[in-house]
């Protein structure tokens, strides 16, 4: 927990902070409504004496009173998916359409690959990349078992996509969920921070604006794309907008979400960032009872 | 002699299916009517079902599902759904692909109680009476107040065998 401590100055009632940090999460689910409907969903947890509670920011969102979401008849047909409250922020924050191009930048193991696609009622295209082969087969092991049917699934370094192996030159909207330090998963990793450094915030923040830079690019003129961590760490979270900022033709948009919340920062440790990172929200465990997370909307263009 | 050989199955790219018979430049390669036509007269899923969708072929025989068109060939990793495994004496629909698209079925929809499933989603072979066709069937079971389909089952001898693979099954 001591590596948090960094964070005493942007965080208030930090001591709830630091607890929540270390109460287990509650088990959360998202019901697959390319499978069945909410209701649906509902009445088969009903039948095994489930117990489920909603969530008022979302209806597919629910918590379960079980540990074993994934020992239940909804969930063998595909009807619910255990996946983390704030993980299911970014996928809404999209919002994509039916018929939409959308891009998966960090696709595996493939929660808001399978989320995307039902927000398009598996209309349109997801083109789920991830660089990590072994993560793959999760990825299509998900899409598959949710029912999903219109993903294109590849294996390059997002740094570098490209877009040559289709018949199309730019996504409607692209979904940044980047590889990141991890320290708002402490709750269900208690060993999250066990390997933090420095350096790997600094390495992962050089990624990251590799990722979200080709996002940018890749994403058509006055499109969306959603960048999200589930850090803490202003490097690999405002200091990387501000920097995509700088150098692509991009800015930062509101969104509504019923979801507490506190603005990105404009500086930490010595560091200032562009204004308009405080567009983007963070996400902290004492406020939702949920994990750590970090959410900016934006918009390709001027 | 001619040097020209035949256009081969490449198991690194997807091709779309062919529509019919005379569109096939690949030997072997499943078509489109084909396809519609096993699912029609094996479970009774009407063609219309699937006329948002394309079909395609990657690794021998392996046909994929994608709601959608997209250019073809496209060598990437994987595209929508593993649905059909054709290019086999007697064709297999994936566990996946029944899930999402058995409840249209009205033939060869097996309905088990809730014990039957449980043994199904195991993996375990069991006995049952069922006096219609032999080999593949859509096994279903009520669910949250209609009927759900778990996946394929091979019946054969008066048993029900359990294909579903090892990652999809679960002790309920």
């Amino acid at each position: 927990m001591e590596k948090l401590e960094r964070y005493e100055p942007l965080v208030e009632e930090f001591d709830a902070f630091l607890e929540a940090c270390q109460r287990t999460l509650p088990s959360v689910v998202r019901v697959n409504t390319i499978k069945a409907t909410p209701e649906r969903a509902k009445a088969a947890l009903d039948e095994e004496g489930v117990g489920w509670t909603d969530r008022e920011w979302s209806e597919t969102v629910l918590e379960l009173d079980t540990d074993n979401p994934g020992s239940t008849w909804a969930s063998y047909h595909g009807w619910i998916h255990g996946q983390e409250e704030v993980s299911a922020i970014p996928a809404e924050v999209l919002g994509p359409e039916p018929g939409e191009v959308v891009w998966d930048a960090c696709a595996a193991p493939g929660s808001k690959t399978t989320q995307l696609s039902a927000l398009m009622d598996d209309e349109g295209l997801v083109v789920a990349n991830d660089n990590n082969l072994g993560r793959l087969s999760a990825l299509r092991f998900n899409t598959e078992r949710l029912g999903v049917t219109n993903t294109a699934v590849t294996n390059t370094d997002s740094r570098n996509f490209s877009l040559k192996p289709f018949d199309f030159d730019a996504f409607d909207k692209a979904l940044v969920d980047v590889p990141c330090s991890c320290e708002g998963t402490i709750r269900k990793n208690p060993t999250a921070l066990d390997d933090w450094t420095m350096d790997h915030v600094r390495s992962v923040a050089g990624v990251q604006k590799g990722i979200l830079r080709r996002a940018v690019q890749a994403t058509k003129e006055g499109g969306t794309v959603v960048y999200s961590t589930c850090t803490f760490a202003p490097e690999e979270n405002e200091a990387v907008l501000d920097y995509v900022l700088g150098e692509e033709d991009c800015r930062l948009v509101e969104f509504d979400l019923g979801l507490d919340s506190r603005p990105g920062v404009t500086e930490f440790e010595g560091e200032e960032y562009d204004e308009s990172v405080r567009k983007a929200k963070r996400f902290y465990p004492h406020h939702n009872d949920t994990g750590g997370f970090f959410c900016a909307k934006l918009e390709v263009g001027e | 002699m001619s040097d020209q050989t035949n256009p081969t199955n490449d198991g690194q790219q997807f091709d779309r299916l062919p529509a019919t018979a005379d569109d096939r430049e690949v030997e072997g390669r499943a078509t489109r009517k084909e396809v519609l036509d096993w699912w029609d007269q094996r479970f009774e899923i009407p063609p219309e079902t699937f006329e948002e969708f394309t079909f395609w072929e990657k690794g021998k025989g392996k046909i994929w599902i994608l709601h959608g068109d997209i250019a073809s060939p496209l060598r990437i990793e994987a595209l929508g759904m593993k649905f059909l495994r054709t290019r086999q004496e007697h064709w297999k629909p994936t566990t996946n692909a029944v899930q999402r698209f058995g409840r249209e079925a009205t033939k060869n929809v097996v309905e088990v109680t809730r014990e039957e499933a449980r043994r199904f989603v195991r993996g375990e072979d069991q006995e049952l009476d069922w006096d219609g066709d032999w080999g593949y069937l859509v096994v279903s079971h009520e669910l949250a107040g209609g009927l759900e389909p778990l996946g394929v089952g091979l019946y054969v001898h008066g048993e029900l065998r359990s294909p579903v693979p090892k990652g999809r099954q679960r002790d309920l």
